[in-house]
């Protein structure tokens, strides 16, 4: 996928098939505020993610385990976050 | 190659100086290998333990001695208040940047998974009690047994 525009909630369910995880209501909380950063075009990063308040590290990594954030912004249809913090 | 295909699986990294410069590129690399799903374990040892003790970790330096990088003369270097002063510089460009302080590091590596060692002969030898440490962390061992924990293949060890 190369455009947010063509993401849809079926696109993130079939990503998410190939990484394994099964998206409960609280990924898609996670998913619509990393979406929602993006919109508004903040630079994702895990610390940010940890303060967001939607949900702290160590949930962010139970909930996408191996490269959280890479995944998520990947079941999210965005472009990976180019952070190292 | 081994059947990981050279694939990276976990990163062992040592932190043996307490210069806040260090202590930044050991965390970063801890934390930046768990972004990528890939397991991290710190051992500290010599000066590195001050990265984890309660009372020191808010009061690391920069070295601004003996250090190339700061291009000065090493004598001005050495001037009362020119290590606070390159520190209190370096912390305010580390915030420009989204980097967090060393306690709140701490915190965002225990929260990833990474796993935090005290050495022993270190902790032994600077009179520290496991009470002076953190309370994250995951122990004090030999670095007989920090290699145990990076047996298996696809396991790197950094030394800083």
């Amino acid at each position: 996928m190369t455009d947010f525009s063509q993401w849809n909630k079926e696109v993130g369910e079939a990503i998410s098939k190939e990484a394994n995880i099964v998206l409960s209501p609280r990924h898609w909380q996670v998913i619509d505020y990393i979406q929602g950063e993006f919109k508004k075009e903040v630079p994702l990063s895990i610390r940010r993610v940890g303060k967001s308040g939607v949900v702290d590290i160590k949930e962010f990594y139970s909930l996408f385990p191996n490269a959280p954030l890479k995944t998520a912004t990947k079941i999210a249809g965005i472009p990976k976050p180019a952070s190292c913090i | 190659m081994n059947e990981f295909n050279g694939e990276i699986k976990k990163m062992m990294i040592i932190l043996s100086k307490a210069t806040l410069e260090n202590v930044y590129a050991a965390f970063v690399l801890a934390n930046g290998a768990r972004m990528e799903g890939i397991e991290a374990e710190m051992f500290f040892t010599f000066f590195g333990l001050e990265a984890i003790h309660k009372k020191k970790l808010e009061h690391l330096h920069v070295a601004t001695v003996g250090n190339p990088a700061m291009h000065m003369p090493t004598m001005l270097g050495g001037l009362p208040g020119m290590e606070a002063l390159a520190t209190g510089m370096m912390k305010k460009e580390m915030e420009k940047i989204d980097m967090p302080d060393v306690h709140e590091f701490l915190d965002i590596l225990k929260a990833s998974g990474v796993k935090l060692w005290a050495c022993k002969l270190a902790m032994d030898m600077f009179h520290y009690k496991k009470e002076d440490m953190i309370d994250d962390i995951d122990g004090v061992i030999t670095v007989g047994d920090f290699y145990k924990q990076g047996s298996g293949l696809g396991s790197h060890m950094l030394f800083i």
